[in-house]
C-alpha cells in the first residue's frame, strides 16, 4: 500500500470525542460522519483536507470512547493513513478492523511539520518527508495483525474462518 | 509448572485453552459475554450481517442495552434503538433490556448477575472495563470486534503486561473510590497504562464496597488501560451470591508474578480531587478549586450513579437548597437503583433541594441529551470524561469529581467540599 499526500499535524491525546463529537452519533452513515470529522479540534479540517492526505499526531491518538465512528469518519473524510507516536488501544484495533491504515512512527512524527508532503510505503514501513527529504521507518505490524489487514479487515478474516 | 502469572494472564490463558501465556503473546480467547449499546450496536449488526452467518453464537451470552440516547432523544436515535430491538427479537437475545428495565449498561449487567468472576467479556463501549471489579477480564472494543464476537464467540487479544497498584491506609473524610482513581490517573497520565492491565489491591481497596470497586475499574480506560481488575474476596462473593447467573471461577495473581511496574500509594494522603478540563489526568485538590463557579452539576453515570453514590449525595443535600445559579441533575443508573433510592427517601431529599431526578440514561455524560451545556457553561460531574465538547458546546467545560464534591458544589455554586457548607 502506497500513500502520498499533505500532512495535517496535531498534538497528543486527540480523543474520539473531538474526532467525532457525540452529538453526531445518532447516525452511523460514513458520509454523514465524515462531514464532522475533527470538528471540535479544528473546524476547518474537512474543508482543507484533500482526498489521500495524511493525518499526523503525537502520543495516544484516539483515546477515550470505543466509537468506531471515529476511524469511519476519518476514512470517509478522505484520510489515507494516520502516522502517530502511539495509538490508544481501542482505536488501534478499530482502525485495523475497519481497514484504516495506521503507523506508529515517533521519529517520523517529530520530523513532519503541518503542510509537509509525505509518502508512505505501508508494506515496507517506510515514511518519506518529501518536503525535507528525510526518510523514517515505522514499527511493522505483527504477522497476525498484518494478516487481518491483508484480508481487508476483520470481517473478511472472520468470514474465511466461518467458512472453514 | 506454568510460569508465575497475574490474575489477568491466568484468566486469558484459561480462555485460550493454554497452560500459560505471557505479555505480548497474541491469543484467541473464548468469550463469556459480548455487549453493545444503541450507539455501537447498529454498526455491529451491519458488520454481523456481512459475515454471512444466520445466528449469533449463543443467545444467552450477548447483552444489548439501549442506554446512550434513550429514552430516544430524536428520530435518528429512535431508528438506531429500533434496529437493535429488532435484531434482539430476531436473534432471540435473552439479555436485551427495554426502556423500563434498562439501566446504564455497566451498572446494569453486574447488578443483574450477567457478569461474574473469571469471565472474559468484550463490550462495544470503552467502560466495559468496569467488570474487572468482580474479578473478570473485561475490555472495551469497537463495533466490528463485537460483531465478530457475536458471530464466533471468540476474539483475538495481545496479552497485556500488568501494572500493580497497591493502595494502603484509611481514606480521609469525604474521600472516596473516585478520588483514588482520579489520583492514580493524575499520577500516571491518560496513557500511563496504555495497552496494559491495571491490577488494584491493598487494604484500601479491600475496604471498598462493590460500588466503589466498580468506580475504580470503570476509569482504567481513562489511563489508557486495557482493563482494570480487583481479585475476588468475601465482599465480591457476597455480591455475586444469589445474583450471578453462571458459575464463577476465582483467579489470583501468583506472589512471584511479573509486573511492568508496581505503584505503592498511601491512601491517607489522597484528598477530594477534581479533574479540570480537558483531560481526566488534569487533577487538582478540590480545596484548591473553590474559585470555579458552575452552571450545572450532574450526579450519575456508569462511574458514579450507583446507590452508594446517591446516598452520599443525599447526605449532603439533606435540608439544603441547590444554589440558584445551578441546575442539579441526578440520574440513578438503573431501575433497581432508582427504586431503592426512592424507597429510602432519597428522592424527597433531591426534590426538596431543587434537583431534577432523571430516568436511567447515559444522557449528559457523553453530551447525548438530558443536560447539554451551552457555549461557555461549566459543569461539575461525577462522570468519567472531560474532553473538549464532551457534555455539549465545544467551549463548555466539565470538571470531574466524586458525588460528595458534586453535591457540595451544587449547594455552594462553586467547587466546594461538604465541610464548607453551613
Amino acid at each position: 500500500m502506497l500513500f502520498q499526500g499533505t500532512a495535517h499535524r496535531y498534538g497528543r491525546d486527540i480523543d474520539t470525542d473531538v474526532i467525532i463529537p457525540a452529538r453526531y452519533l445518532n447516525t452511523s452513515v460514513p458520509e454523514e460522519l465524515a462531514k464532522h470529522c475533527m470538528e471540535d479540534l479544528d473546524a476547518d479540517f474537512v474543508s482543507k483536507l484533500q482526498f489521500g492526505d495524511i493525518l499526523v499526531a503525537e502520543e495516544n491518538f484516539g483515546c477515550g470512547s470505543s466509537r468506531e465512528h471515529a476511524p469511519i469518519s476519518i476514512k470517509a473524510a478522505g484520510v489515507s493513513v494516520i502516522i502517530a507516536k502511539s495509538f490508544a488501544r481501542i482505536f488501534y484495533r478499530n482502525a485495523i478492523n475497519t481497514g484504516l491504515p495506521i503507523m506508529e512512527a515517533p521519529e517520523a512524527v517529530d520530523g513532519i511539520t503541518d503542510g509537509d508532503e509525505v509518502t508512505v510505503d505501508a508494506d515496507a514501513g517506510v515514511i518519506v518527508n518529501k518536503t525535507t527529504g528525510k526518510t523514517y521507518t515505522a514499527q511493522p505490524f505483527p504477522p497476525f495483525v498484518k494478516d487481518i489487514i491483508e484480508k481487508g479487515g476483520l470481517i473478511e478474516s472472520v468470514k474465511a474462518k466461518v467458512r472453514r | 509448572m506454568p510460569r508465575p502469572m497475574t490474575i489477568t494472564e491466568k484468566i486469558l490463558a484459561a480462555h485460550a485453552g493454554m497452560d500459560e501465556v505471557e505479555p505480548g503473546q497474541l491469543i484467541n480467547c473464548r468469550l463469556d459475554l459480548v455487549l453493545a449499546n444503541d450507539v455501537t450496536a447498529p454498526i455491529a449488526i451491519r458488520e454481523f450481517r456481512r459475515i454471512g452467518v444466520d445466528h449469533v453464537w449463543d443467545t444467552e451470552k450477548i447483552a444489548l442495552v439501549p442506554d446512550h440516547y434513550t429514552p430516544n432523544k430524536d428520530i435518528k436515535s429512535a431508528e438506531q434503538a429500533k434496529m437493535m430491538r429488532e435484531f434482539a427479537r430476531e436473534q432471540n437475545i435473552s439479555h436485551y433490556y427495554e426502556i423500563g428495565c434498562m439501566g446504564v449498561e455497566h451498572a446494569l449487567l453486574p447488578e443483574q448477575g450477567v457478569v461474574g468472576a473469571g469471565d472474559v467479556i468484550i463490550g462495544a463501549d470503552s467502560h466495559t472495563c468496569t467488570y474487572g471489579a468482580l474479578g473478570a477480564f473485561a475490555t472495551g472494543v469497537g463495533s466490528t470486534d463485537a460483531a465478530a464476537g457475536m458471530a464466533t464467540g471468540e476474539v483475538w487479544f495481545k496479552v497485556p503486561a500488568s501494572l500493580k497498584f497497591i493502595v494502603q491506609g484509611e481514606l480521609g473524610p469525604w474521600v472516596s473510590a473516585k478520588d483514588i482513581i482520579l489520583h492514580i490517573i493524575g499520577m500516571i497520565g491518560v496513557d500511563g497504562a496504555l495497552y496494559q492491565a491495571m491490577e488494584f489491591c491493598g487494604s484500601t481497596i479491600d475496604a471498598l464496597d462493590m460500588d466503589g470497586r466498580m468506580t475504580i475499574c470503570n476509569m482504567a480506560i481513562e489511563a489508557g488501560g486495557k482493563s482494570g481488575i480487583i481479585a475476588v474476596d468475601d465482599t465480591t462473593r457476597a455480591y455475586m451470591e444469589g445474583r450471578t447467573e453462571r458459575p464463577w471461577t476465582e483467579y489470583f495473581s501468583d506472589t512471584d508474578a511479573e509486573y511492568a511496574a508496581v505503584y505503592e500509594i498511601d491512601a491517607t494522603g489522597i484528598k477530594p480531587t477534581v479533574a479540570f478540563p480537558h483531560l481526566p489526568s488534569n487533577t487538582r485538590a478540590a480545596e484548591d478549586s473553590r474559585d470555579v463557579w458552575v452552571d450545572q452539576v450532574v450526579i450519575g453515570s456508569c462511574t458514579n450513579g450507583r446507590l452508594r453514590d446517591l446516598r452520599i449525595a443525599a447526605s449532603i443535600l439533606k435540608g439544603r437548597k441547590v444554589h440558584p445559579n445551578v441546575r442539579l441533575i441526578v440520574i440513578p443508573a438503573t431501575q433497581q437503583i432508582y427504586r431503592d433510592a426512592m424507597h429510602e427517601g432519597l428522592f424527597d431529599v433531591f426534590l426538596d433541594a431543587g434537583a431534577a431526578v432523571s430516568t436511567p440514561t447515559c444522557g449528559p455524560c457523553l453530551g447525548g441529551h438530558m443536560g447539554i451545556l451551552a457555549a461557555g457553561e461549566r459543569a461539575v460531574a461525577t462522570t468519567n470524561r472531560n474532553f473538549v465538547g464532551r457534555m455539549g458546546d465545544p467551549t463548555s467545560e466539565v470538571y470531574l469529581s466524586s458525588p460528595a464534591v458534586a453535591a457540595a458544589t451544587a449547594i455552594a455554586g462553586h467547587i466546594a467540599l461538604p465541610e464548607d457548607l453551613d
